[in-house]
């Protein structure tokens, strides 16, 4: 029987890793750098569950419900439910494995996020991610050692194997010596979200190319939800990138305010008095671009911290400040910091059922390359959780199938590697910045879809495969005629769940373009 | 106008030299980061002489200090790329990569010993953490190591072949010391002594290196308090 591979080792690779290795199954977990540069390390604010610690009579019920609605009803319920009860769990077993998330007396202590009625995000100060990240990778460790988990750090993705819509395995790279391979097997697929395909313009990181997405699209994985990319409403530009503020400023009574008429309006608080500041980051991000466009405000948004005690400082936000006075040469606790929305999330992506199995017999995907969880709007401290209980289920369902796999020869000669050109990169991230912004029109998407034909022609598999996808996200928008979450379409402003409700479903099949709409959990009888 | 100075290697096979390049700053802000991507986005890469040259290769990732990927030594200091601002320096920026590593192209290394010597540490739970509150402030600590190798870069014991493993196994190892369930003591305090405790000449010398200011004298404390002195919490 062929071992099983897992491409990309954050969150959802080392939980996948940890889980199958468990069970005392064999893996190999390859990742182009080793997990302590994943993105997953720069989390900040937390990871959800209900574990009812702070007397609010919290639920597994009450934080599906707010996973919900933040995502518009988009996501799919039974997922997500599972999701939620299993939450409380997971963290105990995060607790287990020595991760210091913030408690008093004995007691987890959780904060406030966006978008969640509860006090139930679990952090470390916020460096969450790095906390949660060290824990798994310690775990990791002891299987490495007993070779259950056999770690390809330095090894790039560079395509799949796919006859008859079933994997083969995958043919990878040593990025040291250059020399391509091929490894047989089921796949998990855990590569992160599409940053890559918005150099400079996202919290995230670049070293997540999004090529590898790309190549499976290419091979027919029907992707979903392309069109929802998370604005984060508060992000600052630093050189090469933007950087988040992260939620849990505004967790601990940080707000929003812009200048009118020689004074601070307090906009959210103002439009949204129950939730204000908190509410889902789609609404803070188009109230701020709104106000931001708005000729009798002074334009910049602030984020004013200045009233946080300096316990909450000390407590729960030091690497924040430090990082705020580090980048901008700013004292939040003394000065409001401008703010306005980056980047940050892809709720979009491979197309997975609950138990996440893609199109494809034998490959199955988890974390932020995966569509799942999150609807059309992302809950902050969602993905850390989403990524870790992904990566766990991909797990068990590649293990329940795994005396499925039909190994066969791939009778395909290695693919050819070609070095990635990082001009290319921007153009096709101006092109769907044309077309992708918080605000969303025809024209402009059809815009961006004619400036992509126009691109000067090119012999490179991977930019054309990248063209494919980026394709792939601005048809999604295009065709979803409807405001929806972080999806808003000012020609047509309004929810419309009669013809939208569903899940978008874009793929390419017999070498066309195939896009369509299909039932919410239902996607995959329908292909 | 910034000069900086690189040493480029096209392989381990070849020789080193030095190569220099003019980079013109977009911002103040801008970080040898900033530098050595933007020379890469060049169509045609040229020196500063002129002459047609490679892209240059190093590692990145998050681009904001957080995940130790581009640590190199910059005017004969172990750095993050990212956190090294060309306003801080005056005249020439010498670039080269971390010298206790094997070299692969240009300003990357191989740090995997640096994870090999975690497994040989042994450096994980056998069984559930203590979880107990005091522990939580140095367990936090020690988890933000970047595994950036800056520690290693500038002290005179640590060698990639030789027993002692240096700053970037203790503190990762102080997680596991500050939350040691009773059964992985004795075992796990042998380790610290043999690869750390008596290997370390106690010079201080990766004192104020960290990257991220780790406040090491006071983890390693901890440690010793634990390991050496048996002070468990
Ligand atoms: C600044 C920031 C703050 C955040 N804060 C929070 C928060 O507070 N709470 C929350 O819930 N979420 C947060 N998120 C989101 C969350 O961190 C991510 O969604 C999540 O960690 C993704 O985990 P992952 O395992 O799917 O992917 P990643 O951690 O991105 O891992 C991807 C892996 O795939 C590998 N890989 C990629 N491409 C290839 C390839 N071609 N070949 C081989 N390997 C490859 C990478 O090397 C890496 O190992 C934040 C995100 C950012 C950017
Ligand atoms: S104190 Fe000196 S010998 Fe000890 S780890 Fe630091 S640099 Fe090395
Ligand atoms: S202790 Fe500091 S310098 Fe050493 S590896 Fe860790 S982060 Fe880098
Ligand atoms: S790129 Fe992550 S620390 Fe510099």
């Amino acid at each position: 029987m062929e071992q099983i591979k897992i491409i990309g080792a954050g969150l959802a690779g080392l939980s996948a890793a940890i889980h199958l290795a468990k069970k005392g199954i064999p893996v190999t977990l390859v990742s182009f750098q080793p997990s302590e540069r994943a993105q997953s390390v720069m989390a900040e604010g937390g990871i959800n569950g209900a574990m009812d610690t702070m007397g609010e009579n919290d639920s597994p019920a009450e934080h599906a419900a707010d996973t919900m609605r933040a995502g518009c009803d988009l996501a799919d319920p039974k997922a997500v439910e599972n999701l939620t009860d299993h939450a409380p769990e997971l963290l105990e077993w995060l607790l287990r494995l020595g991760t210091p998330l913030h408690r008093k007396d004995g007691r987890l202590i959780q904060r406030n996020f966006g978008g969640q009625k509860k006090k139930r995000t679990a952090y470390a100060q916020s460096s969450t991610g790095k906390v949660l990240m060290t824990a798994l990778i310690d775990e990791c460790r002891k299987y490495e050692a007993s070779w259950l988990i056999h770690r390809l750090s330095h090894h790039e993705f560079v395509s799949l194997s796919v006859r008859d819509r079933r994997c083969l395995g995958v043919w990878i790279r040593d990025d040291h010596n250059g020399v391509i391979f091929f490894l047989p097997g089921p796949v998990i697929f855990v590569s992160g979200g599409l940053n890559g395909f918005f150099p400079g313009m996202t919290t995230g990181t670049t070293a997540n190319t999004g090529n590898a997405a790309a190549d499976l699209f290419a091979q027919g994985v029907a992707f979903a939800n392309l069109e929802f990319i998370q604005y984060h409403p508060t992000t600052v530009q630093i050189p090469e990138k933007r950087m988040l503020i992260s939620e849990a400023a505004r967790g601990e009574g940080g707000r929003l305010f812009v200048e009118r008429n020689g004074s601070p309006w307090y906009f959210m608080e103002e439009k949204y008095p129950k939730l204000g500041n908190l509410m889902p980051r789609d609404v803070v991000a188009r109230e701020m671009y709104y106000v931001m466009h708005d000729d009798s405000t002074g334009h910049q948004v602030y984020l004013d911290l200045c009233g946080l005690s300096k316990q909450t400082w000390k407590e729960k936000l030091t690497d924040l400040r430090e990082e705020i006075r580090y980048y901008l040469a700013i004292d939040p606790a003394k000065e409001p910091v401008p703010v306005s929305p980056g980047i940050h999330y892809f709720m979009g992506g491979i197309l997975v059922d609950k138990f996440h199995r893609t199109n494809i017999a034998g490959l199955y995907a988890a974390g932020e390359c995966a569509c799942q969880y999150h609807g059309a709007n992302r809950l902050g401290g969602n993905s850390t959780l989403g990524a870790i209980f992904g990566g766990k289920t991909a797990a068990e369902t590649a293990a329940a199938e795994m005396a499925d796999f039909q190994s066969g020869e791939t009778q395909e000669k290695a693919p050819v590697w070609i070095e990635s050109v990082p001009r290319r990169a921007k153009h096709l991230r101006d092109v769907l910045l044309s077309g992708l912004g918080i605000l969303r029109t025809e024209t402009g998407l059809k815009e961006a879809l004619e400036q992509l034909e126009n691109l000067s022609a090119v012999q490179d598999q991977t930019e054309s495969n990248r063209r494919l996808l980026a394709k792939a996200m601005l048809l999604s928008a295009l065709e979803r005629r409807e405001s929806r979450g972080a999806h808003t379409r000012t020609d047509y402003p309004d929810r419309d769940d009669e013809h939208f409700r569903k899940t978008s479903i874009v793929q390419i099949q017999n070498g066309a373009f195939v896009h369509h709409f299909a039932a919410i959990g239902k996607e995959m009888h329908n292909d | 106008m910034t000069e900086l100075l690189i040493l480029r290697r096209k392989n381990q096979d070849e020789k080193p030299y030095w190569q220099r390049f003019n980079y013109d700053p977009k911002s103040t802000d801008d970080s040898v980061a900033s530098a050595l991507t933007a020379l890469n986005e060049q169509e045609n890469l040229r020196d500063a002489e002129g002459k047609p040259a490679a892209p240059i290769r190093w590692e990145c990732s998050c681009l904001q200090k957080k995940c130790g990927a581009c640590a190199m030594v910059i005017n004969n200091r172990p750095r993050l790329a990212c956190g090294a601002r060309l306003s801080e320096f005056k005249g020439v920026v010498k670039i080269e990569p971390l010298r206790k590593f094997p070299v692969i192209a240009d300003l990357m290394v191989d740090r995997s010993v640096m994870f090999e010597n975690l497994k040989t540490l042994r450096l994980w739970f056998e069984s559930d953490a203590k979880g107990k509150d005091k522990a939580m402030s140095v367990s936090y600590e020690a988890s933000r190591c970047l595994q950036c190798g800056c520690c290693l870069e500038v002290c005179p014991n640590f060698h990639i072949d030789g027993k002692f493993t240096g700053t970037a196994s203790a503190v990762p190892m102080a997680r596991l010391l500050a939350q040691l369930p009773d059964s992985q003591k004795k075992a796990m305090t042998d380790k610290y002594r043999l690869h750390v405790y008596e290997g370390c000449g106690k010079s201080l010398a990766c004192r104020n290196i960290c990257p991220a200011d780790l406040d090491i004298d006071e983890i390693l404390l901890n440690s010793n308090a634990i390991a050496v002195w048996k002070r468990f919490f």
